[in-house]
């Protein structure tokens, strides 16, 4: 007979049994689509004349062609995208790009001279973050239609203000500020005087290999084959999944729920590094983990001060320790991957030298500090051992922790004494992080170009000076040749201590394929990704 | 009748003048956070001239004052702002992420009533047993290990190693996109659409967070149901039921237990208010795009529109409840009416 204690218990079993039914749907995802798991948030746009922080960038690259795109494999060789030719007049200000005949947007249109010219004059007229990129070359507003124009259906011609390097241009072109839009979908969706940014925000228009299907802030992105695609991967659709915790990551991927994890730290990497099951796809990216030091401080001026913290600090150890899988030991300004990139690590943990030098500065007895950082791991126990390495010579660093942003804002303000941050390059040439370490015109508080000089109130007229004549030295192999030595000079004469440079990790199932890494997060790429 | 419209003017006097004091203090945290807002507006790299266009165009130039009087008369007009990282309206972004809380929120507090409740009258009914101890201490636990800790174990229990409950987020991806967008309440949308399968996968996904944030308010109700039964419970009306000979049923549930349900009211009206503000823990392991997330987020990059507007919302869920909680009084307690 059923009375109320068994019918109970009976409703109770059936909801488990049924609940545990479910599980068969919590399978394996399908051959055709892939799952990734990644933060998503901080994104802001897909607007890739808009858009300039990294998972949103990266997203875009995938969507869009640009004229050209740097060798992953051979940093300093630069490929067509869409371009199948171009060539430099003699002035070296205007430059021909011959387009690819067979390249078609996602609509099935195929991409002309036109499309090109309207995509490198958007940006400059909506003048938004990246756009500064484009703009080196001395494009505004008024002359840009001029200045970058289509010659005919398959041929874009291209003058700059100045004689210009053409690696220079070419590497900026490369860049997502200067991705290729379908001029036509875009400006049908125009909004007043918005060249079609509120639509194309959330939208695409691109000849990439994957047009956007669906965009929900802090959940998902959903990404759709190009129909019109020349790779052909086996993969349809790609699900970027907003996955904040790590840990979570890690289980989708056990579980079969997700094929890629894209954010897993140190902690996670060490339970499957060694697992046949995961493909790892490891990179170095172009972020760089920097102490810099504030010259305001007449003490972090003197130069033995700068090289007695440099080489103080136990760059082997702390990696060893603390970073092993998402960091490397560097201690030049140009990361790895980089055209212009240098290995050299000089610095090394010499307690006697450093100790010497201080010596030498006026100050055997070390001194107090303060020391900014970013509050999230693993800066806190980087700056902890960083406080113990400075200890040994006497130094007494006090530290300050705070969230990233309020971080930056105190470097920003010229108000930290030591400060650990990470720097990334905003494009893929020597100069992104040249100018930003050796160039600072104007030291007054209300300067216009606010570079990482700047902010540590360091001018070095010599530095600046070589850094501006590599970036206008037109032979490319010369060109590199003068970053290299700039970065040599540098490292024992600034007041930046290099530490390391990130390893990004794609976390991948054994059967995926396609997913690479690039320097830059504009060169992350599902390119002809397939699933076993 | 002049009574009640003068008890209405007072009433909507006090909710303004609630919700004045919260824009207030909401706007001069923001502006005295040591974070330059426009670094999440424009990225760190921007270049000076973006940088300073971007403050005009935010009207960071402006005196403090004159940006909080420009923010107050744009709420007036109904307007929250926009929100220099999602770069949408916070109306429509609030609109996106409070229907995913509200329905955690809910489910939370329904469950954490039914089991919390009579867990506490129990262990008031059984005060000093081993049945009284264990549940103190399996109230404790909820309330002093943290979520975060709870919400892993619950994952790799349940779905990593058991594989019996889905993964984190709200959906699985063969629904994604599927359900038309009408409430933002994935259940209620599955029902709309008739989507069984979508209700299905979605009440699934629910219940690895619903049952954490239950767990954690069910330990504080049935702290306080026991606390204000026990006291119920010395009252010589139900000495008097006892001594009439009345059920022990009937002692506690029909002469005790109303009275408590009064001051119940007002534990889970403020159990309720506290979930809805977004928990942000819970939403972060489960991956829960809920309001939570988006204020923390937002705070993090001094995104302070949609901050104020959040913490305005959250405010008005408070006093909408507040007030909720005084009718209801009304009802359960002759007294007061």
């Amino acid at each position: 007979m059923l009375n109320r204690r068994t019918f109970l218990a009976s409703s109770a079993a059936a909801s488990f049994f049924s609940y545990t039914g479910l599980s068969a749907a919590f399978a394996d995802t399908p051959k055709d689509i892939l799952v990734v798991a990644q933060q998503l948030d901080n994104m802001t746009s897909l607007d890739p004349h808009e858009g300039f922080e990294a998972v949103g960038s990266e997203i875009s690259s995938n969507i869009y062609q640009k004229l050209v795109k740097a060798n992953l494999d051979k940093p300093s060789e630069i490929d067509g995208d869409l371009a199948a030719s171009w060539e430099a007049n003699a002035d070296g200000k205007t430059f021909t790009f011959k387009l690819k005949k067979d390249a078609k947007f996602a609509s099935g249109s195929p991409v002309t001279a036109e499309d090109v010219a309207f995509s490198l004059q958007r940006p400059v007229i909506m003048n938004k973050s990246p756009a500064f990129i484009i703009n080196q070359f001395g494009f505004t507003k008024d002359n840009v239609a001029e200045r970058i124009k289509a010659t005919d259906p398959h041929t874009l011609v291209i003058v700059t203000a100045e004689p210009t390097s053409s690696s220079f241009l070419l590497y900026c072109l490369s860049a997502n500020v200067a991705s290729v839009v379908e001029k036509k979908a875009v400006l049908e969706k125009a909004q007043g005087d918005d060249l079609g940014n509120g639509w194309l925000r959330q939208n695409s228009a691109g000849s990439g290999e994957w047009t956007l299907r669906a965009w929900k802030p802090s959940e998902s992105v959903m990404l759709d084959a190009n129909p019109h695609r020349q790779t052909k991967g086996n993969v349809k659709r790609i699900i970027l999944r907003h996955i904040v915790d790590p840990s979570a990551q890690l289980l989708m991927l056990q579980k079969g729920d997700a094929d890629v994890a894209r954010n897993l730290t140190t902690e996670q990497l060490r339970v499957i590094k060694d697992d046949a099951n995961y493909n790892l796809v490891r990179k170095g990216v172009a972020s760089l983990m920097v102490i810099s030091m504030n010259q305001k401080n007449p003490i972090l001026a003197k130069p033995q001060v700068q090289q007695a913290i440099k080489w103080a600090l136990d760059y082997q150890g702390i990696q060893k320790n603390v970073i092993p899988l998402t960091h490397v030991v560097h201690q030049s300004f140009l990361p790895e991957g980089f055209p212009g990139e240098i290995k050299d690590t000089p610095f090394q943990k010499d307690v006697a030298k450093a100790k010497a030098l201080l010596a030498e500065a006026g100050h055997p007895d070390g001194f107090e500090i303060a020391m900014d950082h970013y509050s999230a791991q693993p800066y806190p126990d980087i700056a902890q051992t960083i406080q113990a390495n400075l200890a040994e010579i006497g130094i007494k660093v006090k530290l300050l922790s705070a969230e990233n942003r309020q971080v930056l804002t105190k470097m920003r303000a010229r108000q930290h004494e030591l400060i650990l941050t990470a720097w990334g390059s905003d494009y893929f040439d020597p100069n992104t992080n040249s100018e930003q370490f050796c160039v600072n015109t104007d030291n007054s508080d209300d300067a216009r170009n606010r570079t990482l000089a700047w902010r540590c109130s360091w001018q070095n007229k010599d530095f600046a000076d070589r850094s501006e004549a590599a970036l206008k030295e037109r032979d490319p192999a010369k060109r590199i040749a003068l970053y290299e030595q700039i970065q040599r000079d540098m490292m024992a004469n600034s007041p930046f201590a290099l530490m390391f440079q990130a390893v990004m990790t794609a976390a991948c199932r054994k059967n995926v394929s396609g997913v690479r890494l690039g320097t830059l997060s504009d060169s992350h790429s599902y390119t002809g990704a397939s699933k076993a | 009748m002049t009574k009640r419209l003068n008890a209405l003017a007072g009433l909507l006097a006090s909710v303004g003048l609630t919700l004045l004091g919260l824009v207030i203090i909401t706007f001069l945290i923001g502006r005295v956070m040591p974070i330059d807002p426009i670094i999440a507006a424009v990225g760190d790299n921007a270049p000076q001239e973006v940088v300073e266009r971007a403050r005009l165009e935010m009207g960071l130039d402006q005196p403090i004052l004159m940006q909080f009087f420009h923010y107050v008369v744009q709420l007036l007009h109904g307007d929250l702002g926009r929100s220099i990282l999602t770069k949408n309206p916070v109306i429509s972004d609030i609109a996106r992420y409070f229907p995913a809380t509200l329905e955690l929120a809910t489910a939370a507090v329904i469950v954490a009533a039914i089991i919390g409740i009579p867990l506490g009258v129990w262990a008031a009914v059984r005060q000093g047993t081993w049945i009284d101890q264990t549940i103190r201490v399996v109230c404790l636990a909820g309330h002093s290990v943290p979520v975060f800790v709870l919400a892993l174990i619950s994952l790799l229990v349940f779905y990593a190693a058991l594989g019996i409950a889905p993964g984190p987020g709200r959906q699985d991806i063969v629904f994604q996109d599927m359900v038309p967008h009408i409430t933002g309440v994935l259940t209620i949308d599955s029902i709309i659409a008739g989507d069984w399968d979508a209700l299905w996968d979605a009440l699934a996904h629910m219940v690895q967070p619903v049952c954490i944030l239950a767990y954690f308010s069910m330990a504080y109700i049935t702290r306080m149901t026991r606390a204000f039964m026990l006291d119920a419970l010395r009252g010589e009306y139900v000495i008097t039921a006892r001594a009439k000979g009345l059920s022990p049923f009937s002692v506690i549930w029909i002469h005790a237990f109303p009275n408590v349900g009064v001051q119940l009211v007002t534990v889970l009206a403020l159990t309720y208010a506290g979930l809805l503000e977004g928990a942000v823990v819970t939403e972060t392991v489960f991956s829960w795009p809920g309001l939570g997330q988006y204020l923390t987020v937002s705070l993090m990059n001094a995104d302070m529109n949609p901050v104020m507007g959040a913490t305005l919302l959250v405010g008005l869920v408070y006093v909408g409840l507040n007030l909720l909680a005084d009718a209801v009084y009304r009802q359960l307690d002759p007294r007061v009416r």
